[in-house]
């Protein structure tokens, strides 16, 4: 069989090549190939699809002039560039500020849960947690709304009287409405999703690997440090861009929290300083038509775009450490 | 091992227990939320429901949220003298909504603005040779509401140029002495005014903007615009959203659909002389004071609100939403349907029934004005 | 749980600072009661300190608390364990505070929507749908949103799981050269497509194919399944990964096709993996609100035609009730508590499905 050739799989290499025939497997494994290969062509073609979508329907506003732009009501930009970039900066700024809050904790949940806590509790904990990724993002946004922002509150007075100096806390205005309180909740959003396939992967550790640790008279966090974490690291960054992927494009919940600007700013206390791109299409769609959609669909071209380019920077963090993995 | 199996089928059993009697309780019957009072009240006007009992179909209808739960209501009134006929209304704001019944997705639609030209032209096309029209339906006042729990006074008192410092930033203070001017009798705390717009693209936006733009002897510089044009602002989205941003904070001020204020106060409106607060009377006066649109017609009754009356008794600030129909179908039953349902909300119940601060605090629409809208569905024909 | 045991591995092995056994170690350790001591003593200190800076509150003692704790056993520690015993017991409290922080605002939400959705919450509430509901009626349910939701999330699954799994098994078993690299990649870009471009896309999609006027819950679906497929290959293939290669390798040896290598032990490995993975995906998008807003929209009945016509979703109907106000608050707070059981029932049974399939005696 063709299929059973040298270097077949991307980890299995020439030892795992016996001499032993398989042609057993002859037509259903062929067939099996290539449904798992058309499920694969299927991720090409829709991606395609996708981006040849937002391609097409955005062009009128990319080929627009800034003078036809300018007719758009909320239009207040000298270009499309310009419109997008806070934009961008909006959403970079929460998504990574997100990620800030939420990365750390999920390492430490995932490994309270996977290496700390007892069995049982273990057990329940993640159960919770997982219930969690279910929460839909408009409770989210009324609890970062209705709970978050007067428990915020008088923190962020407390911030802006006392470190006001430094721009970050300056000019905090209640109610928490600001671009940090969105991020809490985006970071809160995105714990589940990364602790579970944080969790899941902590688990994975192959049990030698531990013991041998121990055996060695290694504390447990040194166990963890040299067998656990360097085990899960490309899964722990697989699950941040997870998160990271929902966090750029969440939509509801920073629509309902935060109070949009369309500045470059880094007063994370103060409203009215920074939008998202997916939360302005929410906002402006229903009330938008003809060029004015298309310049909408622009901005969500622009989200592609820095998916892409994250995800490259992710990729290549990735690739440096990718000889550590349990099938190789 | 045998130890955790045993015990983990315990739970799996209670589980599967669980998930059956969840299952039961699905696979039952969905129960209509009300179907007692079906024919109790069916009686009362007994030639609509003799006219609308033969009636059925779909009515489908999407656009402006503002509408939502006026519309609410009618469609569950109206489900009851024509139980045949499905009307579903999504709000999906205005722009959407018209865009829809343009595309010929939609057969009525629901707009916090009038038909544009170009939109008028090309709907032509979409009623089958016939013209749009479109019916002031659903008019309500928007309050400009205040978070200020330490002022007992029933409204505080406002000029339209004094919001539109508010709003644009140069009054700053609720201890300002040109609110102080304004509202003699009333101690007026000292705390910063926080003012909160919308954040999304809306029709009450549009109107708050309209009437500071021209009711403030040109302190607000900015046009009408569906989108609030002042940045670095504290908004929400939604009427939801700004109500629970005004609450969240002492001294903020905003705008909205005047039914929503609930506990929050409001303010009464320069007109003339005198201070007027909302009231469904006032914002049906204002409508009735006001010339029509120098487009209209007598199918596209497009209201051009006078934000500088000085009639006594008129409130300026309001919404006027259309639903706009065709006044050519080419199918029969839907032309009897959206006849039958427009008629309804035109009718002194469907407007009485929005009215009601529980439905949707609405003003009722003069009755000078229903015989007007009343003529233009009359109009509504099938291609033949 | 097949993987439950391993949570204990750790604990197995004579725990290091915990209990009797620490004593084979040759430096002098805590005793086991040393870390709650540390912990008392932090409070009681915390709230002294609050009380003469000015009126204490839970919240600063807490804060303050923890701090001492932190800084004052890992001193303790260090003076008697020693450097390296003081590092793991600094790391196991910040991994326990780390847990302890993010339960705060994970059981705030929890509680907040256990609680005011309790308000209306009832079996008449999930048996009713909204006709002739209006007003400031309390009347109505979510019997149509559910049907609305399971069915689109169904299908978005239908779509989703089988093209997630076999893509994972593509990327993993079989996948190579520059081919399997940009469907990685891909896969990276899909997670991170903003879901109102997804329903977008299937909004558009549709109604070129079908006309103006179509309306379904195929196309809710299918714009789930844009945001579904990622995930479910992502969690797929790092779970697959994590099968070792013993096991492929004694599948072959034993002449075993690679195929049903693949389904027999590969799959059956990871198959508590992978449920979590697709309970992850189904959670990911069945809370998905602006989407749905966009293509399926709302209406007041129960609609089993996927194919053909508005229905409701719970998260929509959640969003609509609350933009509504008044009655309808505390009926959006019902709805999300709705979701979240119906997550729960869905991860019972994922449960119960990976143990029926697990291997019986995995590790």
């Amino acid at each position: 069989m063709a299929v059973l050739s040298p270097a077949k799989t991307t980890k299995l290499t020439s030892e795992d090549e016996p001499a032993v025939k398989r042609s057993k497997g002859g037509i259903a494994g062929r067939l099996f190939q290539w449904l798992s290969t058309a499920a694969g062509l299927t991720i090409l073609v829709t991606l395609a699809a996708v981006a040849g979508f937002l391609i097409l329907r955005a062009w009128p506003a990319l080929t627009a002039s800034p003078a036809e732009l300018q007719e758009i009501s909320w239009f207040k930009a000298d270009s499309l560039l310009s419109y997008v970039g806070p934009l961008i900066f909006g959403t970079l700024l929460a998504s990574v500020l997100a990620l800030l809050i939420a990365v750390p904790l999920s390492v430490g949940i995932a490994l309270f849960i996977s290496h700390y806590a007892p069995r049982r509790l273990a057990q329940g904990l993640g159960y919770i947690i997982d219930l969690l990724a279910a929460i839909p993002s408009v409770v989210y946004g009324l609890w970062g709304a209705l709970w978050l922002a007067p428990v915020l509150n008088p923190i962020f007075e407390w911030l802006t009287s006392s470190l006001g100096f430094i721009p970050l806390f300056a000019g905090y205005q209640p109610p928490a409405k600001n671009i940090l309180t969105a991020s809490i909740v985006l970071g809160v959003m995105i714990l589940p999703i990364i602790t579970a396939v944080a969790r899941e992967v902590f688990l994975q550790t192959p049990r030698l690997h531990e013991e041998a640790a121990l055996a060695l008279g290694a504390t447990r966090w040194e166990m963890v440090r040299m067998a656990v974490l360097p085990f899960g690291r490309s899964g722990l960054v697989s699950a941040s861009m997870l998160g990271l992927g929902r966090a750029l494009g969440e939509t509801m919940a920073v629509l309902m929290i935060l109070s949009p600007g369309f500045l470059y700013s880094f007063f994370l206390l103060e409203p009215g300083q920074h939008q998202s791109i997916a939360a302005n299409i929410a906002a402006k769609f229903p009330e938008a038509s003809g060029l004015s959609v298309s310049a909408l669909i622009a901005t969500g071209l622009a989200l592609f775009v820095i998916t892409l380019v994250v995800n490259m920077f992710a990729r290549w963090i990735i690739s440096r450490r990718s000889e550590f993995s349990g099938a190789n | 091992m045998g130890k955790t199996v045993k015990r983990v089928n315990n739970r799996s059993l209670a589980s599967i227990a669980l998930v059956g009697a969840l299952a039961a309780t699905l696979t039952a019957c969905g129960a209509d939320a009300t179907t007692s009072g079906k024919t109790t009240d069916a009686g009362k006007d007994a030639a609509t429901t003799e006219a609308a009992a033969d009636l059925s179909g779909n009515l489908a209808g999407a656009g402006a949220t503002s509408v939502e739960k006026a519309m609410g209501g009618w469609i569950a009134k109206f489900g009851e003298t024509a139980p045949d006929v499905t009307v579903s209304y999504a709000g999906g704001g205005s722009s959407a909504g018209r865009e829809q019944f343009l595309a010929g997705g939609i057969l009525f639609a629901g707009s916090d603005s009038a038909l544009k030209p170009e939109e008028v032209t090309s709907a032509v096309d979409r009623c089958f040779g016939g013209e749009a029209i479109e019916l002031p339906l659903y008019i309500s006042p928007i309050a400009v509401v205040y978070n200020l729990p330490g002022v007992d006074a029933a409204n505080i008192n406002m000029s339209a140029s004094t919001i539109a410092k508010i709003f644009s930033g140069q009054i700053t203070n609720w201890n300002d002495a040109a609110l102080a001017a304004e509202n003699e009798g009333t101690t007026l705390p000292d705390l910063a005014i926080i003012p909160v717009n919308r954040s999304d693209a809306s029709g009450t936006t549009k109107n708050f903007t309209d009437y500071l733009a021209k009711a403030s002897d040109g302190v607000w510089t900015h046009e009408a615009s569906d989108d609030w044009p002042i940045s670095g602002t504290q908004s929400g989205n939604g009427t939801s959203g700004l109500i629970d941003t005004v609450t969240g904070a002492e001294g903020a001020i905003g705008y909205a659909d005047a039914s929503r204020a609930g506990d929050l106060g409001t303010v009464a409106l320069k007109v003339g002389d005198a201070y007027v607060p909302f009231s469904t009377e006032a914002a049906a006066k204002v409508v009735d004071a006001s010339p029509r649109a120098d487009d209209a017609t007598d199918k596209r009754l497009v209201v051009k609100i006078d934000r500088t009356t000085t009639e006594a008794g008129t409130y300026p600030l309001v919404l006027v939403s259309y639903s706009i129909a065709c006044s050519t179908y080419d199918d029969a039953a839907d032309a009897a349907n959206i006849k039958a349902f427009l008629s309804y909300i035109a009718s002194p119940e469907g407007q009485e029934l929005a009215s009601d601060a529980k439905v949707a605090g609405s003003a009722p629409i003069s009755d000078a004005l229903r015989t007007e809208v009343q003529a233009a569905i009359d109009s509504i024909t099938v291609k033949s | 749980m097949t993987t439950l045991p391993l949570s204990s591995t750790p604990a197995a092995p004579a725990p290091p600072g915990r209990g009797a056994a620490s004593g084979t170690a040759r430096r002098s350790r805590l005793k086991p009661w040393a870390p709650w001591a540390a912990a008392g003593g932090s409070l009681v200190l915390a709230f002294l300190v609050t009380l003469v800076a000015g009126t204490p509150s839970f919240a600063s003692v807490v804060a303050l608390a923890a701090v001492f704790y932190l800084v004052g056993l890992t001193a303790w520690s260090r003076i008697v364990e020693g450097p390296r015993w003081a590092t793991d017991r600094l790391a196991t409290t910040l991994v326990t505070f780390a847990f302890g922080l993010a339960l705060v605002p994970l059981i705030s939400l929890l509680w907040t929507v256990v609680s005011k959705g309790s308000k209306v919450f009832s079996l008449t509430f999930l048996n009713t749908n909204m006709v002739g509901v209006f007003g400031d009626m309390t009347e109505g349910g979510v019997y149509h949103a559910i049907i609305g939701t399971v069915l689109i999330t169904a299908a978005a699954a239908a779509i989703s799981v089988p093209i997630g799994i076999l893509t994972a098994i593509y990327l993993v078993e079989y996948g190579r050269g520059p081919m399997a690299r940009g469907i990685t990649f891909l896969v990276d870009v899909m997670t991170g497509i903003p879901s109102i471009v997804a329903g977008l896309f299937a909004f558009s999609l549709f109604t070129l194919i079908f006309g103006p006027a179509y309306r379904a819950g195929i196309m809710g679906a299918v714009a789930l399944s844009l945001l579904m497929t990622p995930v479910v290959i992502r969690s797929v293939e790092e779970m697959l990964r994590l099968v070792p290669n013993e096991l492929r390798e004694a599948a072959y040896a034993l002449g075993v096709p690679k195929w049903l290598t693949i389904i027999k032990v590969v799959l059956r490995t990871a198959i508590a993996g992978i449920v979590t993975g697709v309970m992850l995906a189904v959670a990911r998008v069945i809370g998905e609100t602006a989407p749905l807003l966009l293509t399926v929209g709302i209406i007041t009945k129960v609609n089993w035609d996927l194919f053909d016509g508005l229905m409701t979703t719970l998260p929509v109907y959640a969003y609509n009730q609350y933009s509504q106000g008044g009655a309808g608050v505390d009926r959006a707070w019902a709805a999300a508590l709705t979701l979240i059981l119906i997550v729960m029932v869905l991860n019972l049974i994922a449960r119960l499905v990976s143990k029926f399939f697990s291997p019986k005696a995995a590790r």
